[in-house]
């Protein structure tokens, strides 16, 4: 079943998201079958947060989520050259700078 | 190699897998890619919730409270693992319902392991220390498996593994380092999974195309002769220290070949245990199949519930 998906199965399937504490995200990591969210919850709780932390819990049905497509991952690439986005291309001022 | 593929995209695949890339559900893949990773990850998941059950039958025996709750967290992180290999499982193509219904006919396998009698404590120290860890040199070798669901789930499988080896380890040291009786229980116990374990990851492995394949498309990453080589370098050093037997005279360090030489085990008693004619099969799959029919008001409340909402 994919994500954004309209079939009666990806209705029944909700993807969980835990977050392990508040300075963490919530990260993807796994799915339970469920009537509801209610009990997409409860089954959350028990398969995905009865060992470690976790201070709060996200469930998300697979039909309610949109998603890029991997085949099209080539349009999430850049396109030119994006060095300059990186402190590291910065580096030959900062010796430079160091240097004085 | 199938025939039904394009043989474009079929190169294609090929070439991703070949560079180190990996396969999402949603993605192409050759139809014989996803029969295989079906087989195995059902074989898997069947395997998860079967295995269960010989330790579940040790909960209302476990020794000490303490004994009795880390079993219960182990067997029930048994179960988890059955429910999220189930679960990417069906996303390649077959439904969850379809499959615990070929498990509970029996036309689909479930590991030869779990067909065998847990008969006393030290069989519990044995399974969680021994099978687990014969488990865990599959499952980790697996983590760089190239169907990304999988290897993702093997991660946290791999991660509560190592919990249930700690557990054993400390069960099987506290029955080495006790009365005579306990440690006779324990070598008893060693005596029985020998075998078992010997068969743990299936018979030699014959060069052959599909091997080829499987191991060429990281459906496999190991061969059995590797893990099984392994698993002796791990096991045996362990039994020697707590001065237990290891159960075969023949089993040598072969310093030439660097590895353990070692007496061939019973490999009809294999197949005749594949087959589902193990000491235990039968029993398993009745329990398996009386509990899914006690369960079947849970299933029946949860459908009601939606019809509800």
């Amino acid at each position: 079943m994919n994500l954004g998906e309209m079939t009666p199965d990806a209705r029944h399937v909700f993807a969980v998201f835990r977050q392990e504490t508040k300075n963490d995200p919530h990260v993807h990591v796994g799915d339970v079958h469920a009537p509801d969210a209610e009990m997409a919850l409860v089954l959350a709780k028990e398969q995905f947060a009865r060992r470690d932390p976790c201070v709060n819990l996200w469930v998300a049905r697979y039909s309610d989520i949109a998603a890029t497509r991997y085949e099209d991952a080539d349009m999430l690439e850049p396109s030119t050259d994006k060095s300059y986005r990186f402190g590291g291309s910065y580096r030959e001022q900062q010796r430079v700078y160091r240097r004085r | 190699m199938d025939g039904t593929d394009d043989p474009e995209k079929l190169a294609a695949f090929e070439a991703r897998l070949a560079a180190g890339d990996r396969v999402e559900a949603a993605e192409w893949m050759p139809a014989r890619y996803r029969v295989e990773c079906l087989r195995l990850i059902q074989m898997h998941a069947n395997s998860e919730l079967m295995g269960a059950l010989p330790e579940r039958e040790w909960i209302p025996r476990a020794p000490t409270l303490s004994r009795k709750m880390a079993l219960v967290a182990k067997v029930q992180d048994e179960i988890g693992h059955a429910q999220l290999l189930y679960r990417i499982a069906e996303d390649l193509g077959k439904p969850r319902p379809q499959m615990i219904e070929e498990l509970m006919a029996g036309s689909s396998k479930f590991h030869n392991v779990f067909h065998y009698p847990a008969e006393t404590w030290a069989d519990v120290a044995v399974i969680q220390l021994f099978v687990d860890g014969a488990a865990m040199q599959t499952q980790g070798s697996l983590r760089s498996s190239s169907y990304a669901p999988y290897a993702r789930v093997l991660k946290r499988i791999c991660y509560e593994e190592d919990f249930h080896i700690r557990l054993g380890l400390d069960n099987f040291k506290t029955l080495a380092e006790g009365t005579p009786a306990q440690r006779a229980m324990l070598q008893d116990a060693l005596n029985r999974w020998w075998q078992p374990l010997m068969h743990f990851f299936g018979p030699h492995d014959q060069a052959s195309p599909h091997l080829e394949l499987m191991m060429r498309w990281r459906i496999k990453v190991k061969t059995n002769d590797e893990l099984r080589q392994q698993v002796l370098r791990q096991f045996v050093p362990v039994i020697q220290e707590y001065g237990m037997q290891v159960p075969d005279p023949g089993l040598r360090w072969d310093e030439a070949r660097n590895q353990y030489a070692y007496t061939e085990p019973d490999w009809d008693e294999f197949k005749r245990v594949a087959r589902g004619e193990g000491p235990k099969s039968r029993l398993r799959l009745e329990l398996r199949n009386r509990y899914h029919a006690q369960h079947r008001w849970v299933r029946e409340a949860v459908a009601r519930w939606e019809m509800a909402a």
